[in-house]
């Protein structure tokens, strides 16, 4: 864990919180601060705590500056941008002692904010709006520009990087370019004259932003889609799913329009709820498209016996479940991994499902295309498991690669000489010993065509209540997910031979890797496995017999992870200790660091 | 059900269609339903019209919900693919593949438990989407697989098997279709092939959703007196406004008709539907007067039967998405794909 020091000089390494009030247009303002500071060459980690609501809530951002490059939030507040004085109280709370507080001191300070122990800078950004902005709502949107100003003379931000940012942002009004940097330069110059600038924590330039983009993980889950050659699209309006195909829409808008003809190489179906999204993907999927649906934990629940069909009936369907907080409508705008076990057994009946757990933006791309491969390559539903702090907030990411002689893995699809050759097609045979039949497409030959259903069939796919019959097929497609289990993306693994480890997934790659270094700087001896997939591949039984204690990382109330690794692998489970977290927000480093020590302190490890 | 199958050596003197097929090429397996069930008659009008449309086996796409009539589509068209869906949630099946392929004739079959309880949500949505597929619905005012309940579509005063009356007002699919702007919408009894084929066959030629409420009498749980959906009542009750006439594309148009009597329609295929308006004041293109008249002939216990609305013109599912002209399942990858080069320009907007 970073010490924490009051005064003394903190270069790169602080977090800046900005407190405001929803739908007043402040996250352009916080957004031009983080990208500052990236184009400076400073690692940042940014996360937004949004309420479910369209005006007037309070609502948060925060800027981790990171020169360390760590990827999740530091636990703590240096400098607090308070904006809405509902939350005065909170906010300033927040802030270390030896921080900085800024504030609009157009009206009388609030006795909330009196702290002696930190900074406080007042700035009367009302005032100096009314004086220099016409109209409410320009005044408005200008205060924020203007606050973004007083902190850059705080943090010591380039307004040259600031004034290129705003021509980027504004290249097709340059008007604007003017008026918001004449905003940025009152309140630069209003804090460099009333304040010492700048502040002990401040911003120095790096080079360690080069080869990176500042990305959320559901835009980089819509570029793997686009360049997986997904065609269909389906899906139903979702916090915090839909930036996933907002995003997919803009980048087909783009690129997938025929310049000439003004004809587009997709679909996307807004659909009339979840129960119609995955069965857009699922007929799609049958017929020979790539389609994808993009959801979050109630549609989940809602598209349970449609993936049930899948399953059982051999379909390809993608599906991205960006988790927000259950159970129930929750709380859609905070985080959670708590539709683990709702996804990998999801419908009635047996039914298991490949699932995949991207860390990041990087692998939201990259896990986006296997996906559409493992699809079809298995002829089943699979589960892309992002969450809202990695499929919503902006993460820094090294720039995702791309190889020209990619081409997708359709799988065991017969074309028309196939067809041709064959004396009969059968569509559920085993014929390879791996569980994965071959399938045909509608359209191509009658000697083709088959039944696709959901009632009982045998391996010719024609219906049948016979019971041997029955569980043939139901062994095959047990040894079909046995298969799966080689062809997920195998579990990483961190370190070898200390006698304890974490086990994670998702996005608790950042704090836990964060919390190894504490841990290893204090003297314990650590490993680490981060699971990237499910079915398990055997590298993972293999690094849990290895392991005396293992500590299962998650967010999640009823260690959901923990209750996968019991059911799936053999392991001994008096050796899986829990570290929970659930409260809706991303986890620290410094949770992960307290949940081993805590253990440990106790006794719990050899 | 029949337990006597019928050779699939064909007699020669079948006549042939311009593909050079039989009408026994576009059977399917052999029907489970009871013996007399109105839905074996639709099976084989859809047979029929498949036939004498010459429809290449493999360019059907037959799509189903559960229920007896969606156990139908195993019965017809052996030759192309079939998807049995979950329950009521044929149409979204239907979307997706519908996205994929736009070049195949999608027939749904459906059934009024299927399509006006457990699904009217996904009937409601695909007739938005005018997809463009034909959505037979064969309806029989009862749930027979679960024993006679009653389903959404039986009438109020309706008696079920065991005497218990309907009170509940009952979905007329017609007027749901019409309400919620479908371009094709229909009626027949599965007992009037005469009637039934040639509207099938007008449903697979036109451009848009098609739907088909075919009053279709279950035998075993629907069929007694007191019941409005028997073969009895159905009988004595229907009404045909107008009469459809379908001509090919390729055919010319023989039969002369009086005048001022006959509407050609002409499909998106270049055949020709002719109306004839067997009640002088009908207008099957006037959406508001069509429901009108549905409702006011239901009001004297009638079921106005025919094609009782068709437009043309509104834009189906890919027309108004702007899809390219192929099926999307068939664009090449490296159409779809950007490539590395366009990849870094990505990224850049994002620094």
């Amino acid at each position: 864990m970073p010490e924490r020091a009051s005064a003394t000089t903190r270069v790169n390494d602080f977090t800046v919180k900005f407190a405001n009030v929803n739908g007043s247009g402040s996250a352009s303002a916080n957004s031009l601060v983080m990208k500052a500071i990236f184009r400076m060459g400073v690692p940042v980690v940014g996360k937004n705590f949004f309420p479910s609501n369209i005006q007037g809530l309070p609502t948060w951002y925060e800027i981790r500056v990171t020169r360390d490059g760590w990827r999740a939030r530091s636990g703590h507040v240096d400098i607090m941008v308070a904006m809405n004085a509902e939350t005065y109280a909170r906010d300033v709370r927040e802030v270390v002692p030896g921080g900085c507080l800024l504030y609009d001191s157009t009206w009388p300070s609030s006795t909330l904010l009196a702290r002696d122990d930190i900074r406080t800078v007042g700035i009367p950004l009302a005032q100096l709006c009314n004086e220099n902005f016409e109209g409410a709502r320009a005044r408005t949107l200008m205060k924020n520009i203007m606050y973004a100003g007083a902190l850059a003379a705080l943090v010591d931000l380039d307004l040259e990087i600031i004034r290129v940012l705003l021509a980027e942002t504004f290249a097709k009004k340059p008007a604007l370019v003017e008026s918001n940097m004449k905003a940025i330069e009152i309140g630069y110059r209003y804090a460099k004259e009333h304040f010492d600038c700048p502040l002990p924590t401040r911003v120095g330039r790096m080079n360690a932003t080069a080869g990176q983009v500042m990305i959320d993980g559901n835009t980089a889950a819509a570029l793997g889609c686009l360049y997986a050659g997904a065609t269909v699209g389906a899906w139903y309006p979702i916090t915090p799913s839909t930036s996933l195909m907002d995003a997919f829409r803009a980048l087909c808008a783009r690129h997938r329009v025929d310049p000439k003809t003004g004809k587009h190489d997709y679909v996307v179906v807004q659909a009339e709820d979840e129960l119609a999204a995955i069965g857009v993907v699922i007929g799609a999927s049958w017929n020979g498209a790539r389609a994808f649906t993009p959801t979050s934990g109630p549609g989940i629940s809602l598209m349970q016996e449609f993936i049930g069909l899948a399953y059982y009936a051999d379909v390809p369907a993608v599906i991205f479940d960006v988790q927000r907080v259950g159970p129930s409508t929750g709380m859609p705008t905070r985080t959670q991994q708590c539709d683990l076990l709702a996804c990998a057994y999801a419908s009635h009946g047996d039914t298991r499902h490949v699932l995949l757990f991207p860390d990041s933006p990087e692998e939201c791309f990259q896990m986006a295309v296997q996906a559409f491969d493992l699809a079809e390559r298995l002829q089943t539903p699979v589960f892309v498991l992002l969450d809202l702090d990695i499929g919503m907030n902006d993460w820094m990411a090294p720039d995702f690669k791309w190889d020209d002689g990619y081409r997708p893995d359709r799988g065991k699809m017969l074309d028309a000489g196939q067809i041709a050759a064959l004396d009969r097609f059968q569509r559920y045979l085993d014929l390879d010993g791996d569980g994965i039949p071959y399938r045909t497409l509608p359209g191509v030959s009658p000697k083709a065509a088959y039944f696709t259903r959901g009632s009982g069939h045998n391996r010719y796919g024609v219906y049948t209540e016979d019971a041997a019959e029955y569980q043939d097929v139901m062994d095959r497609l047990a040894r079909k997910f046995r298969t799966a289990a080689r062809l997920v993306p195998p579990a990483v693994a961190d370190g070898r031979g200390a006698p304890v480890a974490i086990v994670s997934l998702g996005s608790c790659d950042g704090p836990v890797r964060e919390a190894l270094a504490s841990l290893r700087r204090s003297g314990i001896a650590i490993d680490y496995l981060r699971l990237r997939g499910f079915p398990f591949g055997a590298e993972v039984g293999e690094f849990l017999a290895a392991h005396q204690t293992l500590f299962v990382v998650e967010q999640n109330r009823d260690a959901q992870l923990r209750s996968l690794l019991v059911l799936e692998t053999a392991v001994d489970k008096q050796k899986l200790r829990s570290i929970l977290h659930y409260n809706g927000s991303p986890m620290t480093a410094a949770w992960v660091v307290d949940g081993v020590n805590s253990a440990l302190a106790r006794g719990v490890a050899a | 059900m029949s337990f006597i199958s019928k050779p699939k050596v064909a007699n020669p003197s079948l006549p042939r269609n311009e593909l050079g097929l039989n009408r026994r090429d576009y059977e399917g397996s052999m029907s489970t339903l009871c013996a007399g069930c109105g839905h074996d008659s639709v099976t084989a009008a859809i047979v029929q019209a498949c036939f004498e449309l010459a429809l290449p086996p493999q360019s059907v796409v037959k799509l189903s919900g559960i229920g007896c009539s969606s156990k139908t589509t195993a019965y017809f068209v052996a030759g192309a693919h079939g998807f049995n869906a979950v329950h009521g949630r044929m149409p979204s099946i239907a979307t997706g593949a519908n996205a994929a392929n736009r070049h195949l004739h999608y027939i749904g079959v459906s059934g009024d438990g299927d399509s006006l309880s457990i699904g009217v949500g996904q009937l409601a949505h695909v007739i938005r989407r005018n997809l463009d597929m034909i959505y037979i619905l064969e309806n029989n005012g009862v749930y027979g697989l679960t024993k006679g309940q009653f389903s959404a579509s039986a009438d109020i005063g309706s008696k079920s098997k065991k005497g218990e009356a309907n009170e509940q007002i009952p979905i007329d699919p017609v007027l749901l279709a019409l309400a919620l702007g479908a371009s094709f919408v229909a009626r027949s009894f599965s007992g009037d092939k005469e009637q039934l084929v040639p509207l099938i066959k007008a449903g697979l030629s036109h451009s848009g959703f098609a739907v088909i409420d075919v009053l279709s009498p279950c035998v075993t749980f629907n069929d007694h007196e007191g019941s409005t959906k028997s073969y009895a009542y159905v009988r004595e009750h229907s009404e045909a406004a107008v009469a459809a006439d379908y001509i090919a594309v390729q055919r010319e148009i023989r039969v002369s008709y009086a005048p001022g009597e006959v509407l050609p329609v002409t499909m998106h295929d270049g055949s020709k539907v002719l109306l004839r308006k067997l009640d002088p004041d009908y207008d099957p293109t006037d959406r508001a007067r069509a429901s009108a008249y549905v409702q006011e002939r239901a009001m004297r216990n009638e079921y106005v039967t025919g094609l009782i609305y068709v437009d043309q013109k509104r834009r189906d599912f890919h027309a108004r998405h702007g899809t390219v002209d192929e099926a999307l399942n068939s664009v090449p990858f490296e159409r779809l794909c950007p490539g590395a080069a366009k990849l870094s320009g990505i990224l850049d907007s994002f620094r």
